[in-house]
């Protein structure tokens, strides 16, 4: 069972195979036996996911059921679930239990999901190697000293290693498509503004976007159904018609234009990584599929650009944990700014405090017209060169890492050698556009390799379709890494 | 030296929505400490701000009512600074995109008359309370006031005295109750300004170096600190020092402003667009809905008033110090009217002088009385001018009347959470008939009465054949007096001298 895809479980569920109550104690077995090793989960609530699991399958004798009603789901511990702890890998947070519930995650209980637990992360979603968690390091079950990439590592390793069908993540750089490549499993980050925000912890806002992880893209499809939609609470939420992301999973690629960016291909990407994607690509030519060369001149400043934006808003964004009002405070503090300096000294980790620093340097009297505006004005020319690209082709295709996953400790001490692992990912939050990695083939090391699809804005369905074309002519999704334990095909 | 004084002010007008700019908490006064908080206002984490449009509404409201630009977009900025009554550790504001730009404001002092300009108005959030004397040891922090929108209105420094200073606050506080955009309530806090003074020597056209004094909530304390400030600046320069930037406080108690902050300590507030609001596009037919649903405006109403209904510059003003007063008077007028009269037959004069002589006067001895709670209705008062216009009763008795149902409706109100009018007009009709009030207009019977008070005193009459004026008038009050004050003045007035004149 816990090897099963989400739609074969939704099957198996509608068909009366097992209950939501087995599925969800078999996968809260799996977490038992494997988080000690591999440290995917912060929070795990046995009783509460059989409760929501019961609940389930009440609704389900009720004749109430919706695809995913009892299907349990892990959601990153940055989405606020009321009466969950909500840490956000964060010490500042290690005692905050969410009075409320984000859209996503009310999305979810609306259609009777269960929640299996609350994932592990980089602290405030900072970082590329789940290695800044104040809960530790996630390790990736395809090598457990390798990292699983972050932010959403917890999610990506759980959902590697069988412990979850599928889970939540987010994605303000790369922190969905990264530990998906690097796990061997599907993510997809979604259109700005196609998943709302509320609830779902700050980072950098005009870059946050939530989206779903899992084995397929069919399974991505109908988590997006779920977490789509208008919320009036999220001022950037967009109101469109509803989609359903199923619909068009089949339709044949014949005639479909990959754009394949020169920038993509260029140094810096591991000859393993080539590999594997060009060898994908040939099998969307034989699909139907043609090629061409794109081009997006202004890519090389996508990490600079986003090393200025996304501290400016996390530095305000974080302003709001100073221990006043809920989460860690200092225990000895002799006045107002000591209680204010002390906590925040102590609450965050070093990743997040150069980042507040970083960003309230650049928002800086005197300094804001030379980062800020400057970085701006470059983020528009960045989308402008998609757009422009996008006249070309239909989706664009690329490795989403340059390489596979790296060692724990072996770019923790050199931040720009770790922000430069998300150089193929960032671009497209900073344009707002939809990217996906799928699994795509594996290195000489058996670790595996993630193929990016980037699309035009609101293309999801369609990305979608692209990605299920391909999982029905290879297996890449369908590995597992050894020693995850014995898994029940539904 | 002859110094000039230099004064602008930034006010702070609380928006009278029923729910806050960014979320849908309550931004009713004197609840228990934060029961008007909601997840939004107490920043948890992962929460979103939402535009409240009814605030934008009044935004534009106070724009065309001042003549302003209407920006088609602006945009909301985070002001970064900590502190414990700012919840996000950001404050929202517009900064260099208000909704609002430019605008002006005419005022009177004394005969002058001065045309203010304004510089912006913007949309942002106030933040909550820190109580520093509840709690011993601690402060405790209330955040219902959190998130409470406010338009802060920016002058041009173009007043050149504290009492141009409060002209200006007093005619912008009569302007947004009178749009409807706030309630103008001081003491809570719903209206305050803070005033940037500085002087120079007469004639430089160069700026001196101001200071800010903030908070202030009343018309007295503005114009006590300005002019104490403007004393300490000039007693600085004179003594050879310079003013030093900076902001500072007013102590009512002391009757003097203290420094607060210098430039030096001055935040830098790290201004940048909020990535959680899209920019404010403002729509024409929002614009152009706005304006049709504006009221007629103070000065327009004044100027009706002098042009079209011959009311003097002093009569206008006073009948335009807030909307309900001249609505009042509208109404007064109309119920004053004669059967078959036209509204352009009816008495101005006579009407503002009743409203501005007895109701307001009336209205101002009573503290804390709205000014919509008139404790006898215009349609009563119009008739009482009516039967006055007819000569049915006579002034006086028309004066008695409104006395009393004045004091009927304050007792009616007492203890009530309501007001309820005294005197109805039918009542005022029934009255006059039952009690006899009506005036005695029979030349014969008044001519009675005159002979009666001549013959009764020869002294007086003795006293005004010598050139005593002041004994006309003490006959006059004896024949009154005589009728029960039913006489008609005029009649007595005309036989009285007749009489003495044989």
């Amino acid at each position: 069972m816990s090897h099963a895809t989400l739609k074969q479980l939704s099957d198996g569920l509608a068909a009366g195979k097992f209950s939501s109550v087995e599925v969800t104690q078999n996968f809260i077995n799996k977490i038992n036996n494997l988080n000690k090793s591999l440290n995917c989960f912060i929070s795990v609530d046995e009783a509460r996911s059989l409760t929501q699991a019961r609940t389930a399958d009440a609704l389900r004798a009720a004749g109430r059921a919706q695809p995913l009603t009892g299907v349990p789901i892990a959601q990153k511990d940055i989405f606020c679930a009321q009466g969950w702890l909500t840490t956000c890998g964060s010490k500042m947070l290690s005692n905050f239990v969410s009075p409320y519930d984000a859209h996503v995650i009310e999305r979810f209980n609306q259609t009777g999901a269960v929640n299996l637990g609350k994932t592990n992360m980089d602290e405030f979603a900072m970082g590329s190697s789940n290695e800044t968690s104040f809960y530790g390091p996630v390790r990736n079950p395809w090598d457990r000293e390798r990292v699983p990439g972050g932010s959403s590592g917890g999610s990506a390793a759980a959902v590697a290693a069988r412990m979850a069908p599928a889970a939540t993540g987010t994605d303000t750089g790369g922190s969905i498509r990264q530990p998906a490549a690097l796990t061997g499993i599907c993510g997809l980050k979604p259109t700005y503004g196609v998943v709302s925000r509320y609830g779902m912890i700050a980072f950098a806002s005009s870059l946050d976007q939530g989206g779903p992880m899992a084995h397929t893209a069919e399974d991505m499809a109908l988590m997006l159904n779920v977490m789509a939609g208008f919320d009036a609470r999220d001022s950037t939420s967009l109101q469109r018609a509803a989609t359903d992301y199923t619909a068009d999973l089949a339709r044949p690629l014949a005639g479909l234009r990959i754009g394949l960016p020169r920038e993509f291909f260029a140094q810096g990407v591991s000859a393993d990584v080539a590999k594997a994607v060009e060898a994908a690509i040939a099998e969307y030519k034989k699909l139907g599929c043609s090629v061409v060369d794109v081009n997006l001149p202004n890519m090389g400043l996508s990490v600079p650009v986003y090393y200025v934006l996304a501290p400016a808003e996390a530095s305000s964004n974080l302003s709001r944990f100073d221990g006043v009002r809920y989460g860690y405070r200092a225990r000895d503090y002799t006045n107002l700014t000591d209680l204010y300096q002390k906590t925040r000294a102590e609450g965050f980790g070093a990743e997040v405090k150069r980042r507040i620093l970083i960003g309230t340097y650049v928002l800086s009297h005197g300094y804001y017209d030379a980062y800020y505006i400057r970085a701006q004005k470059l983020r528009r020319l960045i989308a402008q060169d998609f757009t422009n690209a996008f006249k070309q082709c239909d989706v664009m295709m690329g490795p989403t890492t340059p390489s596979t996953a790296f060692k724990l400790g072996e770019k923790s001490g050199d931040p720009v050698q770790m922000y430069l692992s998300d150089i193929y990912t960032i671009a497209v939050n900073l344009a707002g556009l939809p990217g996906m990695s799928i699994p795509c083939g594996f290195d000489g090391a058996g670790l595996p390799v993630g193929l990016q699809i980037i699309g035009d804005y609101f293309s999801e369905a369609r990305m979608l379709n692209v990605a299920h074309r391909y999982q029905q002519v290879t297996d890449w999704h369908m590995r597992t890494p050894k020693d995850i334990g014995e898994g029940v095909s539904a | 030296m002859k110094w000039e004084v230099v004064i602008g002010l930034e006010t702070h007008a609380q928006l009278s929505t029923a729910s806050k700019i960014f979320s849908g908490a309550s931004t009713a006064f004197g609840a228990e400490p934060n029961t008007q908080a909601c997840a939004v206002d107490l920043a948890l984490p992962g929460v979103l701000p939402v535009l409240n449009k009814g605030a934008v509404e009044r935004a534009i409201r106070f724009g065309l009512a001042v003549d302003a630009n209407i920006n088609r977009r602006s945009v909301f900025a985070r002001k970064n600074y900590f502190y414990p009554d700012l919840p996000k550790g950001y404050q929202i504001s517009q900064y260099e995109l208000p909704v609002v730009e430019g605008g002006s404001i005419k005022i009177h002092v004394g005969e002058m008359e001065k045309t203010v300009r304004l510089t912006r108005a913007h949309l942002e959030e106030d933040a909550g309370k820190s109580l520093h004397e509840d709690f011993q040891g601690s402060t405790g922090i209330d955040l219902n006031r959190a998130g409470t929108p406010l338009l802060e209105i920016v002058s041009e420094p173009d007043m050149r005295s504290a009492a141009e200073a409060v002209a200006y606050a007093k005619k912008l506080h009569a302007l947004v109750r009178w749009i409807d955009i706030c309630d103008g309530n001081m003491q809570e806090g719903s209206f305050r300004c803070d005033a940037n003074v500085s002087v120079r020597p007469e004639g430089s056209d160069k700026l001196g170096t101001r200071c800010e004094i903030k908070n202030l909530n009343s018309f007295r304390f503005l114009e006590q600190a300005i002019n104490f400030e403007v004393r300490r600046q000039i007693e600085i320069i004179e003594d050879g020092g310079k003013i030093v930037q900076e902001t500072r406080l007013y102590d009512p108690d002391k009757g003097e402003t203290r420094s607060m902050r210098s430039k030096e300590d001055a935040h830098d507030y790290r201004y940048f667009p909020d990535p959680d609001l899209l920019p404010l596009e403002v729509t024409e037919p929002l614009i152009s809905e706005t304006k049709e649903n504006l009221p007629e405006l103070p000065d327009q109403r004044q100027q009706r008033y002098v042009s079209e209904l011959g009311l003097s510059h002093n009569e206008a003003t006073a009948l335009t110090a807030n909307r309900d007063i001249g609505d009042y008077f509208e109404s007064v007028a109309l119920s004053s009217l004669k059967s078959g009269e036209s509204l352009g037959n009816a008495d101005f004069k006579l009407c503002a002088n009743w409203v501005i002589n007895d109701i307001a006067a009336k209205m101002n001895e009573e503290e804390n009385l709205p000014s919509w709670a008139f404790r006898v209705s215009s349609d009563t008062v119009g008739r009482i001018i009516l039967r006055i216009r007819e000569g049915a009763i006579n002034a006086r008795t028309g004066k008695n009347l409104l006395a009393r149902f004045w004091e009927e409706g304050r007792r009616n109100s007492e203890g009530r959470g309501n007001y309820i009018h005294g005197g109805a007009p039918d009542e005022t009709d029934e009255i006059i008939r039952e009690e006899g009030l009506g005036q005695v207009s029979d030349a014969g019977a008044i001519e009675k009465i005159v002979d009666e008070v001549l013959a009764a005193n020869a002294q007086q009459v003795a006293d005004y054949q010598a050139g005593k004026e002041k004994a006309f008038n003490s006959l006059v009050g004896q024949a009154m007096k005589a009728t029960k004050g039913k006489a008609n003045p005029q009649q007595v007035n005309e036989i009285l001298k007749r009489k003495l004149a044989q």
